[in-house]
């Protein structure tokens, strides 16, 4: 069965090394790489109703820029060789990247190492520490 | 004896100015006749009346109805696929964000200094009766929405007056006519009730709490109380017309907390009085019901009830429409549902502590409590056990004010927009007419401020009401036809 390799994209230096390193892997394995990007987005925060009003809009603007900002320029950065797909979607970013894997059925979840200071990871946790606690399968955390 | 004009401070002219005024449009608003000793006000009766046939109508809904609206604000039937999107808790949130204000600290102290303890009751009543009639016009709200070609969405009373009304008349002239005539009635009371209710009010409560905080009549700007309303207005300002999100931001995220902590307080107070708070409840039902009493008896104690819950929770007066049909779902009954919620959260919950705080800790018994009026006195309950807590209250008064102001800033301008047709010019004159009356709300005393807010935030309800019960056949279709979709499972749970 075809390995699937998760990766998240970010479009930070990190999140590209991420890539190179799992597009290494998914030639070597013959994998399918998904590559995600999470928009940050709770559903409980507290809006406007300006904010509500425009909400819609906003949602498919930040998808479309997710899509030809984030996600196309880095599936030319994979290049030729590897079947990829593409994902954009908005939640909690730790969550939803070990969801997607679930469903995507990947055996592997890469990421780069988040820019984050190093006290805000402290207190809050940064993405990838929060992921490597709760994930169901194996996480590279990519300097 | 009154200052000569020339002599008086800025506040005391404003004052003087704006009374005549408020007498007038109080007078006709609040058109009243003589029940058992006590003037009923037309208007009290109509929304009582409303709530009470919905409730009916709807067969009980606000009884039948919070479970699915909590199972829908958790989220239990939201498609994955959808996020991103507003969710239920979300409008619910945005939605009490800006109900919760100063009628829920203000409001109910006014309540029980002249209705007495009695009205505690009739204000949860008049809470549990607001929940159908919110859910009535929430639903509405939805369904009659304008999508405009920008993705924005426009909704509310004056949109479901003038369609809703045209589509159960048969699209016939008379209908259309009394639709369009409704809806321009909303929305010109709207911004009334914006620049009254959802401003004016809060700014004067806000200010007064920040002045007894600071020193009470001997503080440094007791006399000031124009520039505390101005520096409101430039905050104001720099949201709705300088669209400078972060302090909108911040506020949002403040009102909760605050809220949270307020309870929190209420709780501590009433904890500390424990052994008192049987004795209370029985005075709040003695006062309730009685044939007679020094406030009015049963129907004093209920028309105060009413009307400060009322205030509150704003049921039957058609704002929440305004801020539920921005929310994008496919069955306009589930924000209907979510809406439930919302005066059980603020008058069930939130006016409820508020009343038992300052019966509880006895304050109202303070031969200065009428005179005190106001946050003043809601201040002087939670004082008696935690004398610093003023001081917290006074953020909390700042923060839900400031909310308020946002929020009904936003429901003005959609009415601004109704009636010129979402003209930017027109939208940008009403924003800064409504940062001018914060100046005006801070500078007067309670007395005229809460005549005209009360006035022309009851005046939406006539319009709004009137609309309801011509579109009630509708809405009962509505709500019915979704809970027995939901019921048999054609609209399911989600699998998360």
């Amino acid at each position: 069965m075809a390995k699937v390799l998760l990766v998240g994209v970010d479009g930070s230096d990190a999140g590209r090394r991420a890539l190179q390193f799992a597009t290494g892997r998914a030639r070597d394995l013959g994998a399918t790489l998904v590559l995600v990007h999470v928009i940050p987005w709770s559903p409980y925060s507290f809006n406007t109703p300006e904010e509500n009003e425009q909400r819609h809009e906003r949602r498919q603007q930040e998808l479309a820029s997710a899509r030809t900002q984030l996600l196309e320029p880095a599936q030319q950065d994979v290049g030729e060789g590897v079947e990829v797909v593409l994902v954009a979607k908005h939640g909690d970013r730790a969550e939803l990247l070990n969801q997607l894997a679930r469903e995507h059925d990947a055996d592997h979840i890469i990421v780069g190492r988040t820019g984050e200071g190093r006290m805000r990871s402290r207190l809050f946790g940064s993405v990838p520490s929060i992921l490597t606690q709760i994930a169901d399968v194996p996480v590279t955390v990519v300097p | 004896m009154p200052q000569p004009f020339l002599a008086q401070s800025i506040d005391e002219r404003i004052s003087t100015a704006m009374t005549p005024v408020s007498s007038a449009i109080e007078g006709v608003v609040f058109y009243s006749v003589p029940v058992a000793g006590v003037n009923l006000p037309l208007i009290v009766l109509w929304l009582v009346a409303a709530g009470a046939f919905f409730t009916v109508y709807l067969g009980f809904i606000n009884l039948r109805g919070p479970k699915h609206a909590l199972d829908l604000v958790r989220g239990q039937y939201s498609n994955p696929d959808d996020a991103g999107e507003v969710t239920h808790f979300q409008a619910l949130a945005t939605a009490v964000s800006g109900t919760v204000g100063l009628g829920n600290i203000a409001g109910v102290a006014v309540a029980i200094a002249i209705g007495g303890p009695g009205a505690t009751v009739w204000m949860i009543i008049a809470g549990f009766l607001g929940m159908s009639s919110k859910m009535a016009e929430c639903t509405l709200g939805v369904k009659y929405r304008r999508e405009r070609p920008d993705g924005t969405v426009s909704g509310g009373p004056m949109y479901y007056l003038e369609k809703g009304i045209a589509e159960v008349t048969g699209h016939s002239e008379g209908g259309k006519k009394v639709g369009k005539t409704l809806a321009v009635l909303f929305s010109v009371s709207c911004i009334g009730g914006a620049i009254g209710a959802g401003n004016m009010f809060q700014a004067n409560q806000a200010t007064a709490q920040i002045i007894a905080v600071t020193g009470g009549a001997d503080s440094p700007i007791a006399d000031l109380r124009w520039i505390v309303g101005l520096l409101f207005a430039v905050a104001v300002g720099a949201v709705i017309i300088g669209g400078i999100k972060s302090i909108a931001r911040v506020t949002e995220k403040l009102v909760p907390l605050m809220a949270g902590i307020y309870l929190l307080a209420a709780v501590v107070v009433i904890g500390a009085n424990l052994p008192a708070v049987p004795a209370a409840f029985a005075e709040i039902f003695r006062q309730a019901f009685a044939l007679d009493s020094a406030y009015g008896g049963i129907i004093g104690a209920l028309i105060v009830g009413f009307q400060r819950a009322a205030f509150s929770n704003e049921a039957g007066i058609g704002s929440a429409a305004i801020a539920h049909s921005a929310v994008r779902t496919e069955h306009p009954s589930t924000e209907g549902h979510v809406a439930l919620l919302e005066p059980f959260i603020d008058t069930i919950i939130i006016c409820t502590m508020t009343a038992l705080i300052i019966v509880i800790s006895g304050a109202y018994l303070d031969p200065v409590a009428g005179e005190l009026g106001g946050v003043a006195l809601t201040s002087a309950a939670f004082a008696t056990v935690l004398p610093w807590f003023p001081n917290v209250l006074a953020v909390a008064v700042v923060a839900f004010a400031f909310s308020t102001m946002l929020t009904w800033s936003y429901y003005g301008m959609k009415s601004t927009g109704y009636l010129f047709n979402d003209s930017e010019t027109a939208e940008t004159v009403f924003k800064v007419i409504f940062c001018i009356f914060v100046v005006i709300g801070a500078s007067l005393s309670l007395g005229p401020v809460i005549g005209i807010s009360d006035s022309m935030l009851f005046l939406m309800a006539i319009p709004n009401v009137l609309g309801m019960y011509i579109l009630a056949r509708l809405v009962k279709k509505e709500i019915l036809g979704y809970r027995a979709k939901v019921a048999s499972g054609e609209i399911a749970k989600v699998s998360h």
